[in-house]
């Protein structure tokens, strides 16, 4: 297996996903085929060639640094859950 | 304690003071209700495309210059992701191995009088990227409330070499850095409104020892006595984690300025938890050098050479130089009124003494004073032409600083001008000296302390607006007869 269980279990933290020891087994298995898969890659011989920062052939896309009218809060708001007071309302965010 | 030595690198993180945010055309004001600057880009709206706002450049490339960085001829922009409600994309817009400035530095100026000394800080990088939103703890409901109206507000991150060594080498590091970023016009540096703010590094290792220790970040902090405070507790319980046997876990940790404690927030995440990638949405930047030529021939006159210039050409004092051109407001309020009235030691001392005392006491910014630059020349220019003495123009000052009246107009309304006319003096000067006949006779027995208390019952007598050398000229004369 290129991918371990316990690497499984990181990516599950960051991604704020819970999996059942099952779920575990079958990622497991279902990542390092994924994986094994893109290694390919690895074989082939980049030496001299500069990395890709963008895929299309194209720089320094900027725009005018010129204000124009934000969205209305109510337009903004539609698609949360919960709100209050003009805000997105979420639970408490312990630091 | 002084076992130990203590390495700090600082992170600042500066809003740049653009009108529209990094990726659209929202504002970035301050202060407005909450959720009202916001649209589908700046809320991670999916679908939707950044383009990237070019005065965000320009002033990273300023920032860069102005604090002797090299500045990248090619670019990107790369994604951080992590999850937080502050953050609607779950991933930060971010510069990781191609930012736009390297390997700069900047000269800094640690403590006073005979300890006073200078060091260079280096700076790693500057990079740009964007802000996150503002969060709000609901006391009533227990919820967390959430207002974008800051998410992708432009930013630079300056970030330093591990170079500093002490609570007051990093508050001079981010007073020099303040007062560049002044001078630049790239950051309004309202700490208060966190628009300068940084993260302090720190760790500490027995004197000698060649490997760095654990460190810790405290984040987020917005004052110079915080930064001062926050690091001095957190050298404290570092050593005394290590006298007592224990480890330095690295983590980031939080200071509360009012109680003056830090505490740990959480441990920190590996760099590579944030998986960092190439942002797909957004092109390389590819800068020429007729573009970095052209910003660098703009850069306004730096403090460092202002200082400079203010001794040749003023011939002030470093001292006063250097607190006259810490702040740009501050040098251009000398240089207007120096201008009209030419007396550039007077002004110095005004500004320096007075002026600098009123906005302490008031607690205000030489920008919101009501006294203008052009009033206080007036001033001394009333006091250079034997108008007013001195001790009246102290007076006048303060009214100036209460209501923003111009000094000519408050000498004539009550009536303050300096008295210069020989025969209304010599007719003051006699009636104290026939009033006070054992101040006399002391005098004349040689005791010096009488003719200072006749000068004093003279300037009584005129409410202080007698010329002070008419009236000592006078009253040696007269008393000498």
């Amino acid at each position: 297996m290129s991918v371990s269980k316990e690497e499984v279990k990181h990516i599950a933290v960051l991604s704020k996903l819970q999996l059942t020891d099952q779920e575990l087994e079958k990622y497991t298995s279902d990542l390092s085929n994924i994986v094994d898969f893109a290694n390919e890659l690895s074989n082939v011989d980049v030496d001299g060639t500069k990395p890709t920062a963008h895929i299309l052939d194209i720089k320094n896309v900027f725009r005018k640094d010129e204000v124009q009218p934000s969205y209305d809060r109510e337009e903004i708001l539609k698609n949360a859950p919960s709100k209050d007071a003009g805000c997105v309302s979420v639970p408490k965010v312990v630091e | 304690m002084n076992d130990y030595e203590v390495i700090i690198g600082l992170e600042v993180h500066a809003e740049l003071s653009t009108n529209t945010k990094i990726y659209c055309n929202c504002t970035t004001e301050f202060g407005a209700d909450p959720n009202t600057h916001c649209c589908p880009i700046c809320t991670g709206m999916p679908g939707t495309l950044p383009v990237l706002n070019e005065k965000v450049v320009e002033y990273a490339v300023k920032a860069g210059l102005a604090m002797n960085c090299e500045i990248s001829r090619f670019s990107k922009q790369d994604r951080k992701n992590y999850f937080y409600p502050d953050l609607p994309k779950a991933y930060q817009i971010s510069q990781y191995d191609l930012p736009l400035c390297e390997h700069g530095n900047i000269e800094i100026t640690v403590g006073k009088d005979k300890e006073k000394y200078k060091k260079n800080i280096g700076i790693t990088r500057i990079h740009i990227e964007e802000d996150a939103g503002k969060l709000i703890h609901d006391a009533f409901t227990g919820d967390t409330l959430v207002d974008l109206n800051r998410c992708a507000v432009p930013l630079i991150e300056i970030v330093s070499e591990p170079d500093i060594r002490s609570a007051d080498e990093a508050v001079a590091y981010m007073q020099t850095l303040k007062s560049i970023l002044e001078y630049l016009e790239v950051c309004d540096c309202k700490m208060q409104e966190g628009s300068l703010r940084c993260d302090v590094n720190l760790s500490v290792r027995k004197r000698g020892q060649k490997e760095f220790g654990t460190r810790t970040e405290t984040k987020n902090l917005n004052s110079f006595r915080a930064i001062y405070n926050s690091i001095e507790f957190e050298i404290k319980r570092q050593i005394e984690v290590l006298e007592n046997g224990g480890k330095i876990i690295q983590e980031t940790r939080r200071f509360d300025d009012v109680k003056n404690i830090g505490y740990a927030m959480r441990t920190k995440e590996n760099a590579d938890d944030y998986r960092y990638f190439p942002e797909p949405d957004l092109a390389p930047i590819v800068l020429s050098e007729e573009y970095i030529e052209k910003i660098k021939n703009a850069l306004p006159e730096m403090p460092h050479i202002k200082k400079e210039r203010y001794m040749s050409k003023y011939g002030l004092p470093e001292y006063d130089a250097e607190q006259l051109t810490a702040s740009k407001y501050v040098a251009k309020f000398f240089e207007e009124a120096n201008d009209i009235c030419n007396n550039p030691k007077a002004v110095s001392n005004w500004i320096m003494s007075d002026l600098f005392r009123l906005l302490n006491e008031n607690e205000i910014e030489i920008t919101s004073c009501k006294i203008t630059s052009e009033n206080l020349a007036k001033l001394i220019l009333l006091i250079d032409k034997g108008t007013i003495s001195s001790k009246i123009a102290k007076q006048i000052f303060e009214e100036m600083f209460e209501n923003g009246k111009n000094p000519e107009d408050i000498v004539k309304e009550k009536g303050m001008t300096q008295i210069s006319d020989e025969n209304a003096i010599k007719e003051m000067v006699e009636k104290v000296v026939s009033n006070n006949p054992q101040s006399v006779t002391d005098y004349k027995a040689g005791k010096d302390r009488a003719l200072g208390f006749l000068v004093g019952q003279i300037m009584k007598e005129t409410k202080g607006k007698a010329n002070p050398q008419i009236v000592n000229k006078m009253l040696i004369e007269i008393l000498n007869k």
